[in-house]
């Protein structure tokens, strides 16, 4: 039952990769950009989550929410000072530019509040369930149905709603959609919100789970969600969820194996096979590029 | 009289005019060692600059994992004096050549990569090494591992005088003809019969080298090297230096190290308000000026007579 017991730890930390992920996934998608400051997006979502439920004792589900809207203005905040102006241009300037941003939320956090950790306060209840054989803390399997739940969502607000439909016309080609009479600039930004509001989410969530978050704390998942998001096909909703779990379960599986500290390791080493081998991800289709 | 003696050799003069006076306030201790320290940490983020300058700026690649060479040269020359007792002239060649070594091993597959893409891997490769060194023992794992203090003037500034003419004179070159073509249109460049993935590697190969050379120099400046100091961080103070100056512009990338390494030195007791600074730097360059501080431009363009031979192009960042 070991294997099982590592599958499910797996499939909750692949959870949290999959919800940043998303985000990633529907930013290049509309604007083929990667937004590196959405792992800082996710990082103030863990500390909104932080703050509202210690110092305003706000329950779990308040504090997602409160995280959530607070990301999701943040972050079109973000795409309307720094991005919009660089719409037409390179992409390479837009990449600087990301990672420029990214920088700045982290030191900005850092010059206010410190570089100091802060322990994550217990909001949930802590029972450890026996299923199957296997120990599943009530915890974990309530921030998976949580992750499943906003997943679904986002899969409903995609495919049966104005904005979505709105969405995936701009990503499919911005200028038809303008003719159309789609308002771009406005689905840009929602697409922003609706990543960013993930991302927040996730930032409670791996608040909760791993009880321990600090200003950097949004390099590396963002990171590893983005791979996550490579990993399933860059832009495509189902993939990133898929890459996120099978990320997680191969992270997992190293550290069970005894190799934790190869963890990071081991998810770069599947980024550059998969960008060598099969770019356009697993569920991606190739595509050659024209003069 | 003057104009029969050749740019290349006036430059040359100057050079060791400036190294000579410099070395002269030094052992005569009217330079103090911090600003001796000082400039020896310009010459090794000029080395490192100038040699990013080659991949992102002459060739387009963008590469931002050019911290793992960094940390490949430091180690591997430290590993050279440290355990093998081995001179320290050897030590930083040892260094560059397993750097440039690692940049034909990365360059060969990630290079079929482009743009974001490509940006990503080397960033994921320069984190797998890091991770390697942070994992061996032999090293010193976390802690980190002690290295003497051998990085002097005199070396510094050879290493980076060799790095410059090295990178001029391929620039110039067919080779750096061909590199140029390839930042301004690969697929053109390939359809004119230009072999991109040879040059593209090429490009990498020697960028990695004298990264790999700077990191031997940055590992004998301190008296210990430890894997942190090669993270992501490191490598977006590389990239800044050139994206500052200018994609595709050496002098720039050499005037925006120089300036940015004395703002930094300044800003060394307040490390949060430095990064807030680069990064608020990287990103109004981007928005208000993408080209950088000198565009595709050299410094030698504005002094008519000494004009150094060199291609101009378009510039594909935008301007």
């Amino acid at each position: 039952m070991e294997w099982l017991q590592q599958l499910f730890n797996g499939i909750s930390l692949g959870s949290i990769y999959a919800l940043i992920a998303l985000g990633y996934t529907m930013v290049y998608g509309i604007i083929k950009l990667i937004n590196f400051a959405h792992g800082e997006v996710f990082m103030i979502g863990s500390f909104t989550g932080f703050y509202a439920i210690a110092f305003w004792g706000l329950g779990f589900f308040p504090a997602l929410v409160l995280s959530m809207t607070i990301c999701a203005v943040f972050g079109v905040l973000i795409e309307r000072v720094a991005y919009k102006r660089l719409r037409s241009s390179t992409r390479i300037a837009a990449l600087i530019t990301a990672i420029g941003v990214s920088l700045l939320i982290q030191y900005v956090v850092i010059y206010i509040r410190g570089a100091q950790p802060e322990a994550y306060p217990n909001v949930l209840p802590n029972r450890t369930l026996d299923i199957f054989g296997i120990q599943i803390s009530s915890q974990s399997l309530l921030i998976l149905l949580v992750s499943i739940v906003l997943m679904i969502i986002l899969q409903f607000v995609v495919h049966r709603t104005k904005i979505g439909k709105a969405m995936r016309a701009v990503s499919f080609d911005p200028d038809a959609a303008k003719l159309m009479g789609i308002n771009v600039n406005n689905t840009i930004s929602a697409t922003f919100a609706i990543g960013s509001a993930l991302a927040g989410a996730a930032g409670v969530i791996f608040g909760v789970y791993y009880t321990k978050i600090e200003p950097l704390m949004g390099i590396i998942p963002g990171l590893k969600a983005f791979i996550a998001a490579v990993l399933g096909g860059i832009g495509i909703i189902p993939g990133a969820v898929i890459g996120g779990f099978v990320l997680g379960i191969v992270e997992t599986v190293v550290s069970a194996l005894g190799f934790s500290l190869w963890r990071d390791a081991a998810a770069f080493i599947i980024l550059i096979l998969i960008l060598i081998f099969r770019p356009s991800g697993i569920f991606g289709k190739n595509s050659k590029e024209k003069v | 009289m003057l104009k029969k003696v050749s740019p290349f050799w006036l430059a040359i003069t100057l050079a060791f005019l400036f190294y000579g006076v410099i070395q002269l306030l030094i052992s005569t201790s009217i330079l103090n060692p911090f600003y001796s320290n000082t400039l020896i940490f310009i010459c090794i983020n000029i080395i490192l600059a100038v040699s990013l300058h080659l991949v992102i700026g002459i060739t387009g690649q963008f590469s931002i994992g050019h911290a793992g060479f960094l940390a490949l040269g430091a180690y591997i020359s430290a590993i050279m004096t440290m355990k093998l007792d081995l001179p320290f002239s050897l030590a930083l060649v040892a260094g560059g050549v397993v750097a440039a070594l690692a940049g034909l091993v990365v360059g060969i597959p990630s290079l079929r990569l482009r743009g974001d893409y490509l940006a990503i891997a080397t960033l994921g490769f320069a984190e797998i090494i890091r991770i390697i060194f942070l994992n061996i023992d032999y090293v010193g794992g976390a802690a980190g591992m002690q290295v003497t203090h051998a990085t002097t003037w005199t070396t510094s500034f050879l290493c980076l005088i060799l790095t410059i003419v090295v990178i001029v004179n391929f620039t110039n070159s067919r080779h750096g003809r061909a590199c140029i073509s390839i930042r301004e249109n690969e697929i053109a460049a390939d359809a004119m019969g230009i072999n991109t993935t040879y040059y593209k590697v090429a490009a990498f190969v020697i960028g990695s080298f004298f990264a790999g050379i700077a990191g031997g120099l940055y590992a004998h400046n301190f008296y210990i090297i430890q894997p942190v100091n090669f993270g992501f961080l490191k490598s977006f103070d590389i990239l800044i230096f050139v994206v500052l100056g200018g994609l595709g512009s050496l002098s720039g990338a050499v005037i925006s190290a120089i300036l940015l390494t004395v703002v930094s030195t300044f800003l060394q007791e307040l490390p949060e308000t430095r990064m807030i600074i680069y990064s608020l730097v990287l990103v109004m360059v981007m928005l208000y000026r993408p080209q950088g501080l000198m565009g595709t431009h050299e410094i030698t363009d504005y002094f008519g007579k000494w004009k150094w031979k060199r291609i101009k192009g378009g510039n594909q960042y935008g301007g």
